[in-house]
């Protein structure tokens, strides 16, 4: 009996490793806050649409996290940079007056090269930095932020939607009212049960996926995704390490970049300045929660973490506001659940 | 010091050995990788490796009195020393520094009066002066304040010993292959500095593959084998001869395949001349050899000598440089992308680091070279190349069917398969690259013995149905023995000589013990 | 002394020191032309230069001080002395809640800090221990988790688990507290009032001390034969003098620098510090920390307990943070509850990096030398900005990306010289 007891120890344990700790945590929360939410008579369609729309919507950024770590380059806190080139891209496209799918698609289009530069770029720091790629992307992120705010506050752009009505330079937030707003979100959607499903959205945020998925079968995807796992591997059988870990750098920029532009259209806004700073982490602590580790990541634990994340999210707000009116308990409990959750990735012991 | 017994018995890796020293005694202790050497010495140190691992059988006593040796620390306290192969010191720290390490004198301040022990301040008038008597012990007239970065490497030998020497109740000191990395004259000055030290009354063990510095300086010497302690004899009544008989012992493999007589006859494929690879811890100095077409040439030779090296070199995976010539046409040598496309393949020694992808699947790790080099198994969707799953599936399917891989099915995660099975994909990893010469490493590093067997087997039957010419680097001398053609024998980064698998036992242990130059 | 000149490597030609000399300190110098320009575009007086710089020296030095034990024991700059500005904030706004001021308030919040700040040093020490090779960014996003559980206790739980009745500290809602704290007729200036010195004055005794140990230095070395280091010395020498003629003349003119009031208690707790500091690298424990900095697998061999030694590094260096985050506040008079904290790790890093330090090696006069030139930026840019944009806010974004880009710039330059040696190898 005794130990019998002790095998199904043994493998609860095996369980919880394999699963990770901090996945079972959020999702035992997720379900609790869930619990609560009913029994307060919170709407759960409300809720559950809630949960899809930010799902859609930070599901692309999340993403961008996948081919840098595939790469071996660990997480991908460089997402300010493709961040900002799609925001540069949206920029453009309002300038040139463009509106519906025309303006995202050609923000998409014009982010493209910036974004393919820039990750080009940024790949190549990242092979000089290999053994710290980590600190120091987070600092280049940061750093790239800020002398970005000095580009916002001293670039020529003449639309009057973003420039300010004095002065120089553009608004912190430009609204895309009447531009792009949406424009994926309302594509076909329609509701069940009172949950409104933004289809468009979904479709973009799965067909992106599809995208990675296929692109991780072709012969380059391979070579990169060998590479991270066994450089030692891929140069024997001569693929070239470093620039694989280019290629995946450049992908996870042009994600990054078409993922704000998803963001940004589902929150009616496009936020500059430094608005960009932290979207690295929280995108980190999304796929992290989905189950992967600095070394390892599927679209599984993209879908699936950016769904955990997000849920608790939306659901902690109203159950925050109901059980004691206030509002920053949300935005507290990201800042401990994201930041919690990328200390314990960084805590395991790399490697095996 | 009246000796110390110790009878081992743990894990196959060293049985029911004792030896004993006494005060002043320089013992020898020979034996090939693998001997059990280290394992020795680590339960001398009461290394963790050895405690966590459920500790050792048998008895250390020193002085006569039983003593238990759970940590390094307890070694020190005892009086054993170590100086070690890698060298134990800090380059940013000077040479008193160094020897003074974790051992610095240290004074009262008024601080730690409050704060105990750990806020002291270091006595560094003291540390020099007694760096300084060490360093003399030595005969070295070098500056006790210099630091280490920039000195030379045999310096840097002699700072390890002038550390062990300042303990003051040094007993045993131990000498783990501390030749390796010295030019000829250094070594000579080590060998007398050894003496002296002995002379002081200090038991020395000797550890080494080179038998001449055996024969010149111990008293007495041990030999080990396989974990087992073969024999034990005094200098004056054993050869260099003898030693290397005892230390490669007497077994022979079954014999796979008869050894061809006319390679002679056959032309030469591959032609190496002055070849030199960095690649630490395993590098080639300078190493000429013709293969010829069809053969199975083995390169044997102890660890560290650089016959891995030859093999990592030719492949691009190492800086190397000098002439090789292939198939008639110089060789472009540090580019993995053309020996791969000129027809050579290569098993790595390393498994796990460099020969798989361990998590992912079987058939992506037998296609992945193929497809990467060779554009196999791919078909075209516009301007990207994916993955042919089908014709993957198929060869996968194939190859383990025709190699015998045990396992799941083509989906399986290398990292689940045992050795043998690792080994198996690693090979038809290069035989579907449809190699002319193919290099295989340590092919049974590893894995039990029933499936050493098989994949020797193999090797042979590749090389006898395709025409295959095989290069394998083993440092099981048996192995080599019983499918090769030919074996070079590598000793410092150089070809030591090459024998047929016919000759005797001590000819390859000569070799290998770097005491004879064959002929080529 | 005869061998010791004997093994000494030749010294290189004076050109290549140079050249070797403006490589190795290229941030610093960069840093240094950078302020100067600044200093001359922003159009400021020397007087309102040097009371700016005086109060933010003695406001920072402390915090920029708490970062060099860390790096000692190769663990890197680190980010996370957050959690110990976190304790020292902590010990104010409780005192403060109790409207206990004055000195009796300082020390009353450094015997709160201490305790909170050794025990969440230890969590930091085990986590970064764990975490090894990784120890930067796990400091850094350390900082940012404990700055989420910090909102929870004073936002969340404050009003509602902990009971205070502050009408100034306490939200209307009675939950959570304010976003900023007023210190003004409590903890503020408490230290720095305790004696203050006009610069000049100031900059008088300081020449004098200089003068006063740079000649016994010079007679020891002369004493000794160590030749080599008098040229220092006498640098040295020359340097207080001029600093002495230059403060006498200016204490005896009207100079408006003479209205720059010196906190001399501030400063000599941080020449406290140094003195504390200069001794602890030289004791066992400091020795055993160099070496774990230098080779943890060295140390661990020679029976050095490489973990605890790191958990010690990060809790010394998480007390005195706590210290810091004191004085911090006690001259800042006034501070947000919330953010006043969150980029301590950030601005002392970058602080100390711009005085030259490198992850791996840093010294005290690193920290003096940045801190001057870090905050004579943070002065100087925001006024040059609008004098060259017509804009301060530009200047304002330029200082955090230099903030930002050097920390950015000299973690890559240490990776990638790292990097280049294993390649040596």
């Amino acid at each position: 009996m005794a130990v019998r007891n002790l095998s199904t120890q043994r493998s609860l344990k095996e369980m919880v490793k394999t699963f990770g700790l901090p996945r079972i945590i959020i999702v035992i929360f997720l379900i609790t806050l869930w619990g609560i939410s009913m029994s307060l008579e919170i709407p759960f369609g409300q809720l559950l649409s809630d949960t899809l729309v930010r799902w859609g919507m930070n599901g692309v950024l999340v993403l961008a996290m996948m081919p840098s770590i595939m790469a071996g380059t660990g997480l991908y806190f460089g997402l300010p940079v493709g961040i900002i080139c799609g925001l540069i891209g949206g920029l453009l496209a309002i300038e040139l007056n463009l509106t519906g799918f025309a303006a995202f698609f050609g923000a998409i289009l014009f982010s493209l090269p910036l974004s393919a530069i820039a990750g080009w770029g940024y790949g190549w720091m990242m092979n000089r930095l290999k053994g710290s790629e980590m600190t120091v992307a987070t600092y280049i992120g940061f750093s790239f932020v800020s002398l970005m705010c000095i580009f916002w506050a001293m670039a020529p752009f003449k639309s009057p939607e973003m420039a300010w009505p004095i002065g120089r330079g553009l608004r912190v937030t430009i609204s895309l009212a009447g531009r792009y707003e949406k424009i994926l979100n309302n594509f076909l959607s329609f509701s069940v049960f009172g949950v409104m499903i933004p289809t468009g959205l979904l479709l973009f945020f799965l067909g992106m996926c599809l995208l990675v998925r296929f692109f991780f079968t072709t012969k380059t995807g391979l070579a990169l995704k060998a590479s991270g796992e066994n450089p030692r591997f891929s140069s024997s059988s001569g693929v070239s390490v470093d620039k694989m870990r280019i290629v995946g750098n450049i992908f996870s920029t042009i994600l990054g970049s078409i993922g704000i532009l998803v963001y940004s259209q589902s929150f009616g806004f496009l936020q500059l300045y430094t608005a960009p700073l932290f979207m690295g982490f929280l995108a980190a602590a999304s796929i992290l929660i989905g189950g992967a580790s600095i070394k390892k990541a599927s679209i599984t634990h993209v879908l699936l973490g950016t769904f955990l994340f997000q849920g608790l999210l939306v659901v902690a707000l109203p159950v925050a506001n109901k059980v004691a009116t206030l509002g920053s308990l949300a935005e507290i409990s990201r800042i401990i659940v994201s930041n919690g959750v990328i200390l314990y990735a960084l805590a395991q012991k790399s490697g095996e | 010091m009246d000796g110390i017994g110790k009878e081992y018995h743990g894990n196959r890796v060293l049985s029911d050995v004792t030896i004993s020293l006494k005060p002043g005694e320089i013992h020898g202790i020979v034996g090939e990788n693998g001997a059990g050497k280290s394992t020795l010495m680590n339960i001398l140190f009461g290394m963790s490796v050895i405690h966590s691992t459920g500790g050792h059988e048998g008895t250390i006593s020193v002085d006569g009195e039983k003593v238990s040796i759970r940590s390094p620390l307890d070694a020190m306290t005892l009086g054993i020393g170590m100086v070690h192969q890698e060298f134990m010191l800090i380059p940013g720290f000077s040479i008193t520094e160094n020897i003074k390490l974790n051992r610095e004198l240290t004074k009262e301040n008024p601080i730690s009066k409050v704060f105990g022990k750990e806020m002291r301040t270091l006595d560094l008038q003291h540390m020099g002066d007694d760096a300084r008597k060490a360093l003399d012990t030595l005969d070295m007239d070098i500056d006790q304040w210099a630091k280490i970065a920039g000195l030379p490497v045999g310096h840097m030998q002699f700072i390890e010993i002038a550390r062990e020497i300042d303990k003051t109740n040094l007993k045993v000191l131990v000498f783990d292959e501390p030749t390796a990395v010295l030019t000829e004259s250094e070594a000579v000055n080590l060998l007398q500095a050894m003496r002296a030290i002995a002379k002081r009354g200090i038991a020395i063990l000797f550890i080494t593959h080179r038998l001449q510095e055996i024969m010149d300086i111990c008293t007495s010497i041990t030999i080990l084998r396989d974990g087992k302690l073969v024999a034990q004899k005094r200098q004056e009544e054993t050869s260099i001869y003898e030693l290397a008989e005892l230390m490669i012992g007497t077994q022979v493999g079954e014999l796979m395949r008869h050894p061809n007589e006319n390679l002679a006859a056959k032309p030469v494929l591959l032609s190496i001349r002055n070849l030199k690879v960095a690649m630490s811890g395993e590098e080639v100095k300078d190493v000429n050899l013709d293969i010829h077409e069809g053969e199975i040439i083995g390169i044997g030779g102890l660890a560290g000598q650089g016959k891995l090296g030859i093999a990592n070199g030719i492949m691009g995976l190492y800086p190397s440089e000098g002439e090789v010539t292939y198939q008639g046409k110089p060789f472009a040598l540090n580019d993995t992308i053309h020996a791969l496309q000129t027809g050579m393949a290569f098993v790595s020694e390393d498994r796990r680091s460099v020969g798989l992808l361990l998590d992912s699947s079987i058939e992506l790790n037998i296609a992945f070279t193929a497809m990467q080099r060779q554009h196999k198994f791919l078909k075209k969707l516009g301007p990207v190349m994916q993955m042919d799953k089908k014709a993957v599936r198929t060869l996968a399917l194939n190859m383990i069917q025709d190699l015998d891989i045990r396992c799941t099915g083509p989906m399986q995660q290398t990292r689940r398969l045992s050795g043998g099975n690792q080994q198996k994909v690693c090979i038809a990893r290069a035989l579907c690259l449809e190699p002319k010469l193919l290099f295989v490493s340590e092919p049974t590093r590893g894995i039990d013995v029933g499936a050493k067997k098989l994949v020797l087997q193999t090797l042979v039957r590749l090389s006898e149905e395709l025409g295959l010419t095989v290069i394998m680097t083993s440092s099981e001398l048996a192995e080599l023995r019983s499918v090769c053609d030919r074996i070079a024998i590598v000793t410092e980064g150089k070809i030591a000589g090459i024998l047929s698998s016919k000759d005797s036992q001590v000819e390859f242990g000569l070799l290998m013990a770097g005491a004879k130059h064959g002929s080529t | 002394m005869e061998k010791s000149l004997h093994n000494r490597v030749p010294r290189k030609p004076s050109k290549e020191r140079l050249k070797s000399f403006f490589v190795n300190n290229l941030v610093t110098i960069l840093f240094l032309v950078l302020c100067l320009v600044g200093l001359r575009l922003s159009g400021l007086s020397l007087a309102f230069y040097l009371n700016d710089i005086v109060s933010r020296v003695a406001r920072n030095t402390f915090l920029v001080l708490a970062l060099l034990i860390p790096v000692l024991a190769g663990m890197g700059l680190n980010f996370a002395i957050v959690l110990g500005a976190m304790a020292g904030q902590s010990a104010i706004i409780f005192v403060t809640h109790w409207g206990i001021g004055g000195m009796g308030g300082i020390l009353l919040s450094v015997a709160i800090c201490s305790p909170l700040a050794l025990f969440l040093g230890y969590l930091t020490g085990r986590l970064l221990d764990k975490a090894r090779g990784k120890e930067m960014i796990t400091s850094l996003i350390l900082g940012y988790f404990a700055n989420g559980v910090y909102q929870l206790f004073f936002l969340i739980l404050v009003g509602t688990v902990i009971p205070m009745n502050n009408e100034v500290l306490v939200l209307s809602s009675g939950v959570g507290l304010r976003s900023s704290i007023d210190l003004s007729g409590g903890l503020r200036y408490a230290i720095d009032d305790v004696m203050r010195l006009s610069f000049p004055l100031f900059a008088l005794y300081c020449a004098i001390g200089m003068l006063v140990l740079g000649t016994y230095l010079l007679i020891k070395a002369r004493r000794t034969g160590k030749l080599e280091r008098e040229k220092h010395y006498i640098v040295l020498l020359v340097v207080s003098l001029a600093l002495f003629v230059w403060s006498l003349i200016t204490s005896l003119s009207l100079s408006a620098v003479n209205m720059v009031r010196v906190p001399l208690l501030t400063m000599a707790i941080i020449a406290a510090l140094c003195a504390f500091t200069h001794f602890f690298f030289k004791t066992k424990m400091g020795q055993d920390l160099k070496t774990v900095g230098q080779d943890p697998h060295i140390a661990e061999v020679s029976g050095i307990n490489v973990s605890r030694r790191k958990i010690q590094a990060i809790m010394i260096s998480t007390l005195l943070a706590a210290w810091g985050q004191i004085i911090f506040l006690q001259n800042l008079g006034a501070f947000s509850t919330y953010g006043s904290h969150e980029q301590v790790g950030m601005f002392a890093a970058a602080a100390i990096l711009i005085g030259g330090a490198s992850v791996s090696k840093a010294t005290i006069s690193h920290a003096l030398l940045g801190t001057i030139l870090f905050h004579t930026l943070f002065i100087v840019s925001p006024l040059a900005g609008r004098n060259l944009f017509g804009d301060a806010q530009i200047g304002e974004y330029f200082r955090s990306f230099v903030a930002y880009g050097v920390i950015a710039v000299a973690l890559g330059l240490h990776a990638w010289k790292k990097l280049m040696q294993g390649r040596k190898k």
